[in-house]
């Protein structure tokens, strides 16, 4: 008998420490319900919808129209010698894939509530995989921005090859602040109610509609500790070299998206133990 | 080690009262915050804090101990709020216990609910696909078995329609048949079978029979016990959260039977929603089932009778009376009803202190929550008449001796008959 059953796996149900680090083998043992919960979150999004993923583009290309109008041309802020309409989209784009995680990780756990309340899994794949949906928007709305570098000739650039860098930090921020407000949420709905708020707050204080360069030199670093800052910049330098090369400012937005990063997995993993009694069993 | 599949020792979970209100606004924390101070201080002056605290939370489940080894099927039984589906959750790993640990040999699927993930805007295909990976499965598995499933749900052309265009029977037939291809090496089934109709229930049933007696570990949830005894080979009763009994399916039952008797008998004296002119008054209600004794809960098929426990002020005999007891099921649809008029039995006199017996044989209602109403009539003017008086719970049995009984979507009565087969020589 007991050769039988000695290649099951076993695990153990006890009480579990207060913090516990990711588990990535588990998470990998789940790639497939990220892989499905990511294409539910695509497919779902656009069925129903008479223009689909047309969308993806629609948004920041309206966004693009307005802010060249009013704060390329009325206002007249410094584009950096490069057209203005490139100078917003370059990063309006990183900036859309951001809020639109945010707003949807927010809420992820609770729309999820009858997946948790019911099945087990690694709970930070819900935040994770409404993430990776975003990304889908954010590569669309990236061959909009090649065909505009192209209709503008802007030339292809060797700094270009850091571009994956900078979508790795945009992703680490986007995931970080996914995981403490997605986890906050399940406790205090209070959160869903101040994305809207966040989502302004936080355009206004990332350098998508200006330059980072308005800001006087010895307070960039300041400045970079809002990570998005850092990341804006960053796929601004890299696509046409506007403000400059990455100073101080970038390295504290790393350092601060790293512990924004680290810390959310950390916060997730203490908090995630208790969701299901959070969220009530749903009836029965 | 080695030998189980499932080893649970002294696990508790442990849940604060009014835990379960939907979620806590930052305001609530902010207010405890505010209203901690003066709860500190009023314990100080005298009030035990502690004492209160220790009132606000209960144990779903405590000290509960069990071995259970590989190919096992168990059922689960006990009444509601037992613990039962606290027990399945924590094993699922779904919630975290609070207490002890349970050692678990071999890949878990769990069955709370069927359709868990199911999403209306995806296709039928889509959905089997996004379900089965909830469930554990792995792509390729889902891939192999997409015929066997397919075939189960009997969907066929609407496969690729969106799923909220699925009559409901169809939809809960494409849960279930996902669900029911799923390959653990140990299942946990919720009270899972009680869908769609009648030939996909048997459909089901004959499928977890599979499942139980392919060698798998399963732990089976149900109230329905026909269906226990038919599938597991051991039951274990819980109680308060506690295992009150584990043993061999038959006695396990008797023991839960039992327990359900203890609240059975219901008082009436409190009751002020009565009419009539208290000529005389019920006092209790109960039912006996000739096998088992004072219950709440009877079994469809076995001989019951209803006892009316009633009192009056009268010094003397009570002249005319007349006694009924309506049934209605849980949609207020009316069932049958016992009165002595029906029967000819209306009373020319009776003590005044005493009880009504009606004797039911063969007790018709399908499995179900009945209420029931009391009404009397003394001299032609109603005495004591109380609306939902009582409830009982009705749960399968076995009619006819066979080992069958029609599914609830069938009618909601027994009808005792039997079939002659006439033969035609032409």
């Amino acid at each position: 008998m007991k050769e039988q059953f000695s290649d099951l796996p076993v695990f153990e149900i006890r009480p579990s420490s207060a913090w516990r680090m990711l588990d990535l083998r588990e998470l990998w043992a789940y790639r497939e319900l990220i892989y499905f919960l990511t294409w539910r979150d695509i497919k779902v999004r656009y069925k129903q919808t008479a223009l689909g993923i047309a969308w993806a583009l629609l948004q920041p290309l309206a966004m693009m129209v307005v802010f060249t109008l009013f704060f390329g041309r009325l206002a007249g802020v410094s584009s950096q010698g490069v057209p203005y309409p490139v100078f917003a989209l370059v990063a309006l784009i990183p900036w859309q894939l951001f809020s639109r995680a945010i707003t949807e990780s927010t809420n992820s756990l609770v729309t999820d509530q009858r997946l948790i309340t019911r099945v087990y899994f690694p709970r930070i794949i819900v935040p994770i995989s409404t993430t990776l949906a975003a990304v889908v928007d954010f590569l669309v709305s990236g061959g909009l921005l090649i065909l505009l570098l192209a209709f503008y000739g802007m030339p292809l650039r060797l700094e270009m090859l850091w571009l994956p860098v900078f979508t790795v930090l945009l992703l680490v921020t986007a995931l970080g602040a996914g995981f403490w407000l997605s986890a906050l949420n399940v406790e205090y709905r209070d959160v869903m109610y101040t994305i809207p708020f966040l989502n302004q707050f936080w355009f206004f204080i990332t350098p998508v509609v200006y330059s980072s360069n308005i800001v006087p030199e010895r307070w960039r670093a300041v400045y970079g500790l809002n990570p998005l800052a850092g990341v804006v910049e960053g796929f601004r330098w890299a696509l046409i070299g506007g403000g400059g090369k990455p100073g101080p400012m970038m390295f504290a937005s790393t350092a601060v998206a790293i512990v924004l990063f680290t810390g959310g997995i950390i916060w997730f993993r203490s908090r995630e133990r208790r969701f299901v009694d959070a969220i009530g069993s749903g009836g029965r | 080690m080695g030998n189980y599949a499932i080893e649970i020792e002294d696990l508790g979970k442990q849940y604060k009262l009014g835990q379960f209100q939907k979620y806590k606004a930052l305001r609530d924390t902010i207010a405890g915050a505010f209203s901690a101070p003066f709860r500190a201080a009023s314990s100080l002056l005298g009030g035990s804090s502690r004492q209160k605290q220790a009132d606000r939370m209960f144990w779903a489940l405590k000290d509960v101990s069990l071995r259970i080894r590989h190919g096992e099927v168990i059922g689960l039984i006990g009444r509601n709020g037992a613990g039962k589906s606290t027990l399945l959750k924590v094993l699922s790993r779904i919630v975290e216990p609070t207490n002890g640990h349970a050692r678990i040999e071999g890949r878990v699927g769990s069955l709370l609910e069927v359709g868990v993930g199911f999403h209306p805007e995806l296709s039928g295909r889509e959905n089997i696909f996004l379900n089965g990976a909830i469930l554990g499965m792995k792509r390729e598995e889902i891939a192999g078995r997409l015929d066997m499933i397919l075939d189960f749900a009997e969907v066929g052309k609407f496969l690729d329609t969106p799923v909220k265009f699925y009559s409901s029977g169809m939809y809960v037939r494409l849960a279930f048949s996902v669900a029911a291809h799923l390959e653990p090496d140990i299942l946990l089934v919720d009270e899972v079978l009680a869908v769609g109709d009648a030939s996909f229930q048997k459909k089901c049933l004959g499928r977890m029979e599979d499942v139980a007696h392919g060698g798998r570990t399963v732990i089976f949830v149900s109230h329905n016990m026909a269906t226990i005894q038919s599938l597991c080979s051991r039951a274990i009763l819980l109680d308060g959260g506690t295992v009150a009994y584990d043993g061999a399916v038959n006695e396990t039952i008797t023991k839960y039977l039992d327990l359900v008797h203890s609240d059975a008998v219901l008082p009436l004296d409190s009751r002020t929603d009565r009419e009539g002119n208290g000529a005389l008054q019920f006092r209790k209600f109960y039912a006996i089932s000739k096998s088992r004794g004072i219950t709440d809960t009877i079994c469809t098929g076995e001989d019951v009778t209803f006892v009316v426990e009633y009192t009056s002020a009268a010094a003397g005999p009570l002249r005319n009376v007349s006694v009924s007891v309506p049934l209605w099921n849980h949609m207020g649809h009316h069932m049958f009803m016992c009165w002595t008029r029906m029967t000819g039995q209306d009373s020319a006199e009776i003590h005044p202190n005493g009880e009504f017996r009606a004797h039911i044989k063969r007790f018709p209602l399908m499995p179900g929550r009945y209420t029931l109403n009391l009404w009397s009539e003394v001299n032609g003017q109603i005495a004591d008449w109380i609306r939902n008086a009582a409830y009982i719970n009705v749960i399968e049995g076995d009619f006819f001796g066979t080992g069958y009984l029609a599914p609830s979507s069938h009618g909601g009565m027994v009808v005792d008959h039997y079939w002659e087969f006439v033969h035609h020589n032409d």
